[in-house]
Order: C-alpha cells, then sequence, then structure tokens
C-alpha cells in the first residue's frame, strides 16, 4: 500500500502556498488588473486624475487603420520568424546529432546567440545589414537599390525577422538536439540495418519522436516573437519605415510611454494578450493532436 | 520573540541615532536634478552641478542624468506617482504643454520672488521666453540648453559652380543643386524623413515663414488646436523636397542606412545639410581635413518675409510637493544657470546658444564668436531674432507633440516611398495628429493650458 504523508488540517496547505501566491498576485495579477482598469479609463499620466470611459478605448483602437496594419505585421514577423528559427534549427540540431566532423563545436557555439541581449544584437545587425556601410552595401554595389530597409517595408522587416531568428535558433537548437540524443539510439541503428537512409529515417522515426518537443517550441516561439520582438525593433527600425514594423508590442511602448497615452497602452496590452491566449488555445486544440507523447 | 524584539529594538535605536546625527553636523541641504543629456554633454552638466556645489556651502545639488528626453519625461513621471520626484527636471520643448496641464510643477517665476531673487524676465531672448512661457508671459519654467536650425553648406563644393554665398532662398537652393549634381557631386543635400527631422523640416520652415502648425495659434489659445500642415506653405516645400529627391539631388542619410546625415556633410559625401547648431561642434572635430564649410540661416521660398525660428532643446522645471529647503536650493540652483559666465561656460562646452541677451553680450565680449571653432554659432541668434516672435512663431503648444512628430516621420516615409502623394501623406498626417490631439483633450476634461 502506497504511503501518503497528508497535513491534519487544510490550513497548514494553505499555508504553504501563500508565499507563491502572494508572488503570483503581486506580479501577475495585480498589475495585469490595473492594465484592465486602466484600459477603461483615460487616465492622466501625472495622475491628476481619471474619467471612466468604458469600452471607449478598445473601440478607439480598433477602427484605427494603423492598429490593425500593426496586427498583421505582428502576424507575419511571428509566421516567418517562428518558421525560420524553428527549421534551421531543427536541421542544424539533426547534423549536430549524427556527429559530423566538430560536432562537438557546433554543440556549444549554436547556443551562444541565445545568450546576447536584444538590443546589442539588434546593434550588430543593423551594422550588418546597413545598405551604405555594411554586408548588404557590397549586394548593392552589385544590383543598385536591391536592399533598402530605410524605405522599403519589406526589407525592413526582412531585417528584424532575421535578427530575431537568429537569436532563437540558438534556443530552439537545445530543445532539438536534447530531443533527438533522447531518442534510444537502437531504434536509429535497426532501421539503418534495415537499410533505410539518413532522410528517411529522420521522417520515419527521429521526427515523430520529437513532436512534443516541436509543439513545445512551437508555442514558445510564437509567444515569444509577439513580446520578445520589442529590442530588436527598438534598435533597427523603430517601427519603421511608414509603420512596416510597427509591432503590436512596438506600438505599445510608444503610445504608452513615449505618447503618454496609457490607457490606449493599456487597452492594446489587454489585445495582445488575449490574442497569445487564442493562439496558443489554438495550437493546444489542434496541433497537439498529431503530437504523439511517448 | 525576545530576540525579535531585541532585535527591532537595536534597529529603532540605530535609526534614532542616525537622524540625531544629522542636524548634529549642518550639512548642506540635497536636492535632486534629472536631466536628460548623455555622453559628452552629460559631463559638461556634471561639471555645471559641481561647480554649483563649490560656489557655495548650503546646497548641494544631486544631478543624475536619464539617459535621453523621453526617458528623463517617463521616469519622472512615474517617480512623481511614487512620491519620489527630483526637484528639479529637465524636460524638452514639446514636453511643455503636457507639463504645464500636470499641475505637479511650482512655477519658476513665482519660486524665484519666493526666494528674493530678481530676474530679469525681459533679458531673455523672445524668440526663447516665449516657447515655453504661458500664453500671458509667465515663466513657469526655465529655458536650458537651447538651439535652433541651420543650414551647414559645403564652401569648396559650392565654388566650384561659382557660388561664393550660401543660398538665401529655395529657389536657389534648387538651382545650385542641379548645379552641384552637374559637377559630379552624386549627394548634392541630404536629409533624413524621421520624427526627428519634424523639428527642422516642418516646425522651423513652418515659423520662418509664419505658417501656422494647428489653429489656435499653434496651441497656445486652447486645446481645441488642430493640425492644419496639409494647407499652408509646407505643403509646396514637402512637394520640392520629394521632387528633388526624385532627380536624385537630395539623398536620405540617416544611422540605420550606415551614415547619418551630419556624418556625410563632414566627410564631404554630401554638401548641405539642415541641422541644429548643436551639430556645430561635431562636424568642427570630425570634418574631413582641409574642407571648407560655414553655416547659414535657413533659406525662405522667394518673397518671403522672414520670421524668427524656433528654439529646440529644454528647460528647467522645478517639481511640486518638495520642502522650503529644498525649494531655497533650486531658485539658488537656477540663478546660477541664469548667471552670464554660466552661459559662457555651458556654450564653450556644448554647441548650445546663450538664452539670454546679457550672456550673448557677456560671451561677445570675450571674444568667443571671433574663435576659430565657434565662429558661425552667431547665426543661430540672428536667426533666432530675425524678427519680434509672431502669434505663430512663439512655439508650439500642442499635446502628445512626440506621437506627433512620429506620425510626421511615418507619412514622410510612405511619401518618399511613393506610397502615396504628397497631398494624401499630410492629409493623413493631420488627420492622425488631430486623433492624437482630440485624445490629449479628452484626458483633460475642462482645463485649460495657463
Amino acid at each position: 500500500m502506497e504511503k501518503r504523508v497528508t497535513f491534519g488540517r487544510w490550513t497548514i496547505g494553505i499555508l504553504f502556498a501563500v508565499p507563491q501566491l502572494i508572488l503570483i498576485f503581486t506580479f501577475f495579477y495585480w498589475p495585469a488588473g490595473q492594465a484592465v482598469y486602466w484600459s477603461l479609463t483615460l487616465q492622466q499620466p501625472w495622475g491628476g486624475g481619471n474619467i471612466w470611459v468604458g469600452l471607449d478605448n478598445f473601440r478607439s483602437i480598433l477602427a484605427n487603420a494603423d492598429y490593425w496594419n500593426s496586427i498583421t505585421a505582428s502576424m507575419i514577423f511571428a509566421g516567418i520568424s517562428t518558421g525560420l528559427a524553428m527549421v534551421i534549427a531543427l536541421v542544424l540540431a539533426a547534423l549536430t546529432d549524427r556527429q559530423l566532423a566538430g560536432s562537438w563545436l557546433y554543440r556549444v557555439v549554436l547556443i551562444w546567440p541565445y545568450g546576447i541581449a536584444a538590443p546589442a544584437l539588434a546593434l550588430a545587425f543593423r551594422f550588418i545589414l546597413a545598405p551604405e556601410a555594411g554586408f548588404m552595401a557590397v549586394v548593392n554595389k552589385v544590383w543598385p537599390g536591391f536592399w533598402d530597409p530605410g524605405l522599403d517595408g519589406a526589407d525592413a522587416m526582412a531585417s528584424v525577422i532575421i535578427a530575431f531568428s537568429w537569436k532563437y535558433v540558438g534556443y530552439n537548437f537545445i530543445f532539438f538536439l536534447a530531443a533527438l540524443q533522447a531518442i534510444p539510439r537502437s531504434l536509429i541503428e535497426a532501421a539503418a540495418m534495415d537499410g533505410s537512409g539518413v532522410i528517411r529515417r529522420f521522417w520515419d522515426i527521429q521526427f515523430p519522436l520529437i513532436t512534443p518537443t516541436i509543439f513545445f517550441l512551437l508555442v514558445i516561439n510564437i509567444t515569444e516573437s509577439f513580446q520578445d520582438s520589442f529590442g530588436i525593433v527598438d534598435i533597427m527600425t523603430a517601427g519603421g519605415p511608414a509603420n512596416a514594423t510597427n509591432l503590436m508590442v512596438y506600438k505599445i511602448y510608444s503610445d504608452g510611454f513615449k505618447g503618454l497615452d496609457y490607457s490606449g497602452a493599456a487597452a492594446q496590452s489587454i489585445i495582445l494578450m488575449l490574442l497569445i491566449v487564442a493562439l496558443t488555445i489554438v495550437q493546444f486544440r489542434f496541433i497537439e493532436r498529431r503530437v504523439h507523447y511517448r | 520573540m525576545t530576540i525579535i524584539k531585541r532585535g527591532f529594538a537595536a534597529l529603532a535605536a540605530g535609526a534614532l541615532s542616525t537622524a540625531l546625527a544629522v542636524p548634529a553636523i549642518a550639512e548642506p541641504v540635497k536636492f535632486d536634478f534629472w536631466f536628460g543629456l548623455s555622453g559628452d554633454l552629460a559631463r559638461v552638466v556634471d561639471t555645471l552641478c559641481k561647480n554649483f556645489n563649490a560656489s557655495q556651502k548650503d546646497y548641494e545639488v544631486v544631478c543624475t542624468s536619464q539617459g535621453n528626453y523621453d526617458a528623463t519625461l517617463q521616469n519622472t513621471i512615474a517617480a512623481f506617482r511614487a512620491g519620489k520626484q527630483p526637484t528639479v527636471v529637465q524636460v524638452y520643448d514639446v514636453g511643455t504643454a503636457t507639463m504645464m496641464l500636470s499641475g505637479a510643477y511650482k512655477p519658476a517665476d513665482k519660486l524665484m520672488e519666493e526666494n528674493g531673487y530678481k530676474i530679469d524676465y525681459s533679458d531673455y531672448f523672445p524668440g526663447i521666453a516665449r516657447y515655453y512661457a504661458t500664453s500671458k508671459g509667465e515663466m513657469l519654467s526655465f529655458p536650458f540648453n537651447s538651439s535652433t536650425a541651420l543650414m551647414y553648406w559645403n564652401k569648396d563644393a559650392f565654388a566650384k559652380i561659382g557660388k561664393t554665398e550660401a543660398p538665401k532662398t529655395w529657389e536657389d537652393v534648387g538651382a545650385d543643386l542641379k548645379a552641384l549634381k552637374d559637377a559630379g557631386y552624386d549627394c548634392p543635400m541630404a536629409i533624413n524623413i524621421s520624427a526627428n527631422e519634424s523639428w527642422q523640416l516642418m516646425e522651423q520652415f513652418s515659423a520662418l515663414h509664419n505658417q501656422p502648425i494647428a489653429t489656435k495659434n499653434n496651441g497656445y489659445d486652447g486645446l481645441d488646436a488642430r493640425l492644419e500642415v496639409n494647407k499652408t506653405k509646407f505643403v509646396q516645400y514637402v512637394t520640392d523636397l520629394k521632387k528633388w529627391y526624385d532627380a536624385g539631388l537630395i539623398k536620405i542619410k540617416s544611422k540605420d542606412l550606415g551614415q547619418d546625415m551630419v556624418q556625410a556633410f563632414a566627410t564631404g559625401t554630401c554638401q548641405l545639410i539642415l541641422t541644429s547648431v548643436g551639430d556645430h561642434g561635431t562636424v568642427g572635430r570630425t570634418q574631413k581635413e582641409g574642407m571648407n564649410w560655414d553655416v547659414a540661416e535657413l533659406p525662405v521660398y522667394a518673397g518671403t518675409e522672414r520670421k524668427n525660428s524656433l528654439v529646440g532643446g529644454a528647460s528647467l522645471w522645478v517639481l511640486s510637493g518638495k520642502s522650503d529647503a529644498e525649494y531655497k536650493g533650486a531658485a539658488a540652483f537656477l540663478n546660477f544657470i541664469h548667471d552670464p559666465k554660466t552661459a559662457l561656460f555651458w556654450s564653450t562646452n556644448t554647441g548650445y546658444i546663450p538664452v539670454t541677451k546679457s550672456g550673448f553680450d557677456f560671451m561677445k565680449s570675450n571674444g568667443f564668436y571671433d574663435k576659430a571653432p565657434y565662429k558661425g554659432r552667431e547665426v543661430a541668434i540672428a536667426s533666432l531674432t530675425a524678427s519680434e516672435p509672431t502669434e505663430i512663431t512663439r512655439g508650439i503648444r500642442l499635446g502628445n507633440f512626440t506621437q506627433i512628430r512620429a506620425e510626421f516621420g511615418t507619412q514622410m516615409q510612405a511619401i518618399f516611398a511613393n506610397k502615396v502623394s504628397v497631398q494624401e501623406g499630410l492629409d493623413t498626417l493631420v488627420k492622425n495628429g488631430n486623433a492624437i490631439l482630440e485624445r490629449f483633450q479628452q484626458t483633460y476634461p475642462g482645463k485649460t493650458l495657463p
């Protein structure tokens, strides 16, 4: 029979949970509640007072074409950067897992990008991708006018996607490599003895076995691409040109802190939160079905 | 329990002894000054603070850089909401309307009067004083670092096309740019079109031509002011800039692209730029060896009666909720900054201009403007004092103007990328800018600008 440790009174259990609950309340529920309150009022920035406006903030945001443009830009950014970061990381991890020459080196080096702070990374990519001075200047010499993130929105979007993906390749790589190395060697060796090639083994054995990791990374990457893109956008494009890279999280910052429109920014952050929750639910509802947990 | 009690007792005793120790030694009254300058300029402010602390024994100012103007305002607001605001804070020009409605300040003129300082407000250059004063002329804050926009031109390049003087009208500029291009210069003029350039391209241009940016005298007369730059001379200006850009006479230069316009000018890549007098020192320090250049007032369209240009920079606000002793210190500090000798120190070490006539005269009598690196900066004073400020050239008193500037950048980029026509872009600028102004007005119901 299983021996269970129980507390005589339920109050002791609650007492143990209290520190955690206080932490969650102070750092999550209280600020979130404050944001909801602000989004329903018009706040004077200096705290001089506020007026209850109900859902007016949400109405004016949703009626604003710039805001919808910002949502579209965020979706494009999330889709492409998640795809790039995951596919590249998976390929690199699969190659490293095959113990090719020098794989011990990649294993260490490929993790580094995730350790670099977003602003530092963005600064580096700004130099690399500068059309007049950086690496792209060479390309521009060959095809004049090919690369112009200063005026061409698509080029600017590409810049921030490249920088963001580069960082998350490192993050995804760790997880993929760990997942691949957790697959028993015997399975792969058995398949090899049956005569299947590298590609075949990858699709039929390794890929299905790492679907839980893929799913986990998909959820994390999409969530992070909505939130963690701020530093990169701020340094590289500041939302420009002509709002082409004005992602939702950057718009919240610029409206709230530069424009001192705390209420509008609070409403936007509520919408962003709901959007991420909805996307996560969709992923769990429809994609998780195809995940095989061992 | 007893241990805890004893601990408390010890703590209380400790706190008491430190509290008692403070008045025993007559320490100077400390007060905080937050500012938004960084790098070299922050070091100059630090020296200024040291000089003030060394000049007397009663007060000690603690100066802290917050990195930039935006962050200074944000941090001050956060600190104010938490009751931990600094006594003196530097707020940039476009934050003036927000400050005036904040109810978080102590009027500077009252502060000086209460503490027995006599300030001659007519000594300020009117173009500078009016920008920060109320519509009735009261000074709620003290002008601090001030600049205005100038045209920087490469004398060598212009000599090649037979010109020895800077163009005075935009018509001349157009012809000269064409001539420079024909003479083989790849980049006759450099501009940038981000939010920051709203200052020289839209605001200074409008003031020089006595054109309004918004109704209600640019917002001085009420929060219900609305933008109207889509039907002033500014439309023609943007049209010309776009035309010259399309013809390859103007190049866009920004840090994101590899080289900002000041660098592009200093290295001789581009021959004409419009930027702050504050960059005068930078160009001098970083210019290509032997390059001849000078500054001139911004051009106007032919037939325009030139008005004064606008001041840019920041002013010093004294915040409410501080002790009398701290206010005494703040008043002494503002008085110190007002001194002509401080003006000389400040302008020598930065590119900023003196804000008072006595400061300017003191600097002139010291031969400041005759010496090589500073020669030419007097053009900024000439530009600021080109006329008595009109109702429109006093300044801009619009809420959340930072966001309107951002909208300016967005629409200019759309125009220059051929996404919209000039008129469409400026119409959108006015529409979106007015939404910002309406929202600002709604946030302060029943309040009026002082």
